[in-house]
């Protein structure tokens, strides 16, 4: 077969460079996520069965159960799922993505993106803050309160208020916030008050009353995750609209369920590529070691398949120190990634790096090739469900996902022997 | 017994990644179990509950304050450690600037852009692979590993000579571009003596020597020592010795190797004597079979080579040296076209090109050139020698009557091959009284025609005669310059230079000729391999990039060899 992998990769590339996600609106996960039904969980990563699931993802799972009233305590939710009664999907295979466990049920509020170049839509859930929160697996009473409440107070108003505005370009803000000290996976605090600099008036408008506009302006500005789900949505739809270009080698989803790391590439369809997941290096909050961690989990490594996060560390040299790293680290860290991409992004730029692109468009040739994977900024979950973050740091895919996908790539395209 | 103490900094505030680490380090002092620092937020006051380090005053602290807490084993222990707080905070880590090192070539290139050269001294099954990635970056390679396959060594070289670069090696020890020593060099003066060299020490002695003997090096090129074998076909060499040809720094050439295939000795001699410089050439413990002629000095020992070619370097005129420049030709113009009206001139305009060029075509007789089935129409590259009978049947001779050649040279003009046409004009006694009034208006038309088609035409004249000549020599010059032609006294330079354009130009000659920038650009390059290489070059003042090199895919050889197969593809 010939191919050309040098175009395809470059067409994939521009494609994923050339999208503009524009946060459009909210709406009901069933109602507007593409195959969303009751009985059905979507969640982080690859393919994951309710006996593989560690902790935080079965917490997560069990929290979902309860907040739909599936079930009515822990031990019925739990035997629901070892008798199998719901049903467990990737996010990514509903063109959707969330943070930590990223368990979406059917009744839950979540963001619309679309990608106003190639008109691919996208979905995220939306983020809970710090804390005892679901992403993290805890589904204790006060959770699922702060749920009810973004679900019916909060989300109608941010979707009145982003459809007052007329949508709110996510591109663009990334690109700003990158130039504010973000990497735009672990840290998000100046794309947050970006975001919520620019809802504000918005919402001050379209909420009932003073009351409810003051509690949503609060619990956005108090976040300073609060723009991290857009702008993963965000990333979804880049990273979705540069898959599917036969011949490319560009990875098109890196994710994890905390068992399992899953990528998919451009050229190789809908097919998972996956390896037990690594515990990522950090730091610790007091009291907790990398003992309490659990593996590696979360859709939110789409940041760097399209081009940001770990890619952009050198743009956010303040949190180099989760890795005990010096600015000049975050430095080397993107220079790094510059030998496994196939571009230099048109649009996010590191002002350090005299402005030049992050690197964007991952080849699995060249991480194979380098032994070099991508560096990944994350959050670190507790093992057991319901204690929520524990630290963060660094991560790294096993090699083994992007060693089969080279493989099945020159199986499909001829290159064997 | 534990001791818990904390301290409570209102209104300060920290990044959370800061008070992490200073976490960790309060934990790493002496006597203490454990610590927190965070801001006195709902949630990390929860945290501390959960680890049981939340006091009564951390209980009591506000969002916006600090709060450390210290579980110490004894209050000393704890106070000390809280005493330390401002000091940790102020610390820097004064980690040793270290310079980012690029893991693959590609991205050494963008750090070195101007690197034409790529050294590569990895272990030599992975050698191939990593000159395969330098040629498809366009950069020359100079290769010192060895254990390379044979096969590899053809294949890189080959793939080298479609681009116009350069493998020198594998296996090859030392270099010395544009003044700067490469892997085992010695520190030599710059000169007007070239060296083509497939023995590494061999390469070392002969420069060393010249120096020794007052003279310089202008480069001295290594090929490797298998180059001069059957199989590989001496294609460096080859190469090597076309850029001295054309080098205008280089005024003599030393040609070294090992024993080399005889087959492969008579095609360098070919080339050596092409050049049209003087070659000294030393095939150590080898007499090839041609007696030396022309331009070809042969030297039994390395010592004799020195001493011949600091010598020749005297007898050398001083004339400004031939430069070539390709740049003006449209697509497909290749082939040169030689319309003489001197018999002897158009047979030593032959001799010239016959080693240079590869389908020569000729109205005369000459081993190894072709013979034209139709003297009035051109083949490929063509001597015609207008003189011959068939043209001058019912007409003067070309030396009367410019009519024939004038007609010839519009012939040849028209055709969108021809990049270079190849004349003489002979002055004296009998000849036409005035060639260049009826020649030079030829001359200047032809070239705005071709002009005016969108091509350049290179016309190169060689007038032969004297300024006492009824033409006057210097005025028939002076009127082929002033129409645009390439003027010579010296055939045989003339010859060399329209040669070497058509060389240049002519695809069938399976090499595209390495340019020279690479050779008189300041050097720069990029270092696979031994450190030690690039910090000679460093030492020396060039621009070099140390690529922290690994082997691909971990070694794994059945991955390497599906990447080698999906790479620029």
């Amino acid at each position: 077969m010939s191919v050309n992998i040098e175009q395809a990769n470059a067409k994939a590339v521009e494609q994923m460079m050339e999208a503009r996600p524009v946060l459009v609106g909210l709406g009901t996960a069933r109602d507007v996520i593409p195959g969303m039904r009751d009985g059905l969980l979507l969640h982080a990563g690859p393919p994951i069965t309710w006996e593989r699931a560690g902790g935080p993802m079965r917490g997560a799972i069990i929290g979902a159960l309860l907040f739909e009233g599936w079930a009515k305590d822990e031990k019925e939710a739990v035997a629901m799922m070892e008798r199998g009664e719901i049903d467990l999907e990737p996010c990514h295979e509903h063109q959707a993505v969330g943070p930590m466990a990223g368990v979406t049920s059917p009744s839950m509020a979540v963001y619309i993106v679309e990608n106003k170049t190639h008109g691919n839509l996208s979905f995220s859930n939306l983020n809970e803050g710090y804390g005892k929160v679901l992403r993290y697996g805890a589904y204790s009473d006060e959770v699922l309160e702060r749920l009810r409440w973004m679900n019916d107070v909060m989300a109608p108003v941010l979707r009145d208020a982003i459809e007052k505005m007329g949508g709110l370009d996510i591109k663009a803000l990334i690109a700003e916030a990158l130039h504010m000290g973000d990497e735009g996976h672990n840290r998000n605090k100046a794309g947050s008050f970006i975001y919520t600099a620019k809802l504000a008036p918005y919402i001050s408008k379209v909420a009932p009353n003073t009351d409810v506009a003051f509690d949503v302006i609060k619990f956005l500005g108090d976040n300073a995750l609060s723009v991290l789900n857009p702008v993963m949505a965000a990333c979804k739809a880049m990273a979705d609209a540069a898959h599917g270009v036969e011949g490319s080698t560009v990875v098109t989803v890196m994710a994890r369920n905390g068992t399992d790391f899953g990528i998919r590439v451009s050229g190789l369809g809908d097919r998972w590529f996956t390896a037990p997941v690594a515990v990522p290096k950090g730091l610790y909050f007091s009291g907790f070691s990398a003992e309490d961690a659990a593996g590696d989990i979360g859709d939110s490594t789409i940041t760097e398949t399209a081009g940001i996060g770990g890619f952009a560390m050198a743009a956010a040299p303040a949190i180099v120190t989760f890795v005990s790293g010096t600015p000049e680290d975050a430095l080397h860290a993107t220079l790094e990634m510059y030998e496994i991409t196939t571009a230099e992004h048109k649009y996010f730029t590191i002002p350090y790096l005299n402005f030049r692109g992050t690197p964007t468009g991952i080849d699995i040739r060249k991480v194979v090739e380098t032994g070099i994977t991508p560096r990944i900024n994350t959050g670190i979950a507790h093992k057991d469900p319901g204690v929520g973050q524990i630290g963060a740091g660094l991560v790294r895919p096993p090699m083994a996902v992007f060693e089969q996908a080279l493989l099945a790539f020159a199986e499909k395209y001829g290159f064997g022997e | 017994m534990s001791v818990i103490r904390s301290e409570i900094r209102p209104g300060a505030y920290y990044d959370s990644v800061v008070l992490m680490q200073l976490q960790r380090a309060l934990t790493e002092l002496p006597g203490v179990e454990d610590a927190g620092v965070v801001m006195g937020t709902d949630a990390n006051k929860e945290l501390l509950a959960q680890v049981d380090l939340l006091t009564p005053e951390a209980q009591a602290a506000a969002a916006d304050d600090l709060v450390i807490v210290v579980k110490a084993e004894s209050e000393e222990a704890a106070l000390a450690a809280l005493a330390q707080v401002d000091e940790l905070l102020k610390r820097r880590r004064s980690k040793a600037s270290q310079e980012f090192r690029p893991k693959t070539l590609e991205s050494a290139t963008q750090f070195l852009p101007d690197a034409h050269w790529v050294l590569i001294s990895v272990p030599g099954r992975y050698a191939a692979g990593v000159a395969r990635d330098a040629l498809r970056l366009g950069k020359h390679v100079f290769l010192y590993s060895d254990n390379v396959a044979l096969e590899d060594e053809i294949a890189l070289k080959e793939e080298a000579a479609k681009k116009g670069l350069l493998v020198m090696g594998p296996d090859c020890g030392t270099a010395i571009i544009n003044g700067v020593g490469l892997g085992f060099a010695n520190r030599v003066r710059r000169g007007p003596i070239g060296v083509v060299a497939a023995a590494g020490t061999g390469l070392q002695t002969v420069t060393s020597r010249i120096h020794q003997l007052g003279s310089g090096i202008s480069q001295a090129i290594g090929t490797g020592g298998r180059d001069l074998s059957e199989k590989v076909g001496a294609r460096t060499t080859l190469a090597g010795l076309d850029v001295l040809a054309r080098d205008p720094e280089t005024r003599v050439i030393v040609v070294i190797s090992k024993p080399p295939a005889p087959a492969v000795a008579e095609r360098v001699l070919r080339a050596a004597r092409a050049t049209g410089k003087p070659v000294v050439v030393n095939f150590v413990g080898y007499t090839p079979t041609t007696p030396p002629t022309g331009n070809i000095t042969y030297a039994s020992t390395l010592d004799e080579a020195a001493r011949v070619a600091v010598a020749l370097v005297q007898q050398v005129g001083e004339d400004a040296p031939l430069t070539w420049d390709t740049s003006a030709f449209a697509a497909g113009q290749r082939y040169l076209r030689g319309l003489y009206s001197g018999g002897t001139l158009a047979y030593e305009a032959l001799l010239v090109l016959r080693d240079l060029l590869p389908s020569l075509y000729t109205n005369l007789h000459m081993e190894g050139v072709a013979e034209l089935s139709n003297p009035m129409r051109s083949e490929k590259h063509t001597i015609v020698d207008l003189g011959e009978d068939v043209f001058t049947v019912g007409r003067l001779h070309p030396m009367m009557d410019n009519d024939l050649r004038i007609r010839r040279l519009h012939q040849e003009a028209a055709d969108p091959d021809v990049a270079v046409i190849l004349m003489d004009v002979v002055l004296g006694y009998g000849a036409h009284p005035d060639p260049a009034s009826e020649l030079a208006p030829a001359v200047e038309e032809a070239k705005e025609q071709a002009a005016r088609e969108g091509r350049h035409l290179e016309v190169v004249v060689t007038v032969v005669g004297t300024e006492d000549d009824p033409q006057n020599l210097d005025a028939q010059v002076m009127s082929f310059d002033a129409a645009g032609a390439r003027v010579f006294t010296d055939h045989v330079a003339a010859v060399r230079y329209a040669g070497y354009l058509a060389r240049m130009l002519d695809p069938e000659v399976g090499t595209v000729p390495v340019s020279l920038e690479a050779f008189h650009a300041p050097f720069a390059a990029i270092n696979v391999g031994l450190e030690s290489f690039a910090e000679s070059l460093q030492a020396q003042g060039a621009s070099v990039v140390q690529v922290d090199w690994r082997p691909p895919a971990g070694g794994n050889e059945r991955l390497m060899a599906l990447l080698a197969k999906m790479k620029g593809r």
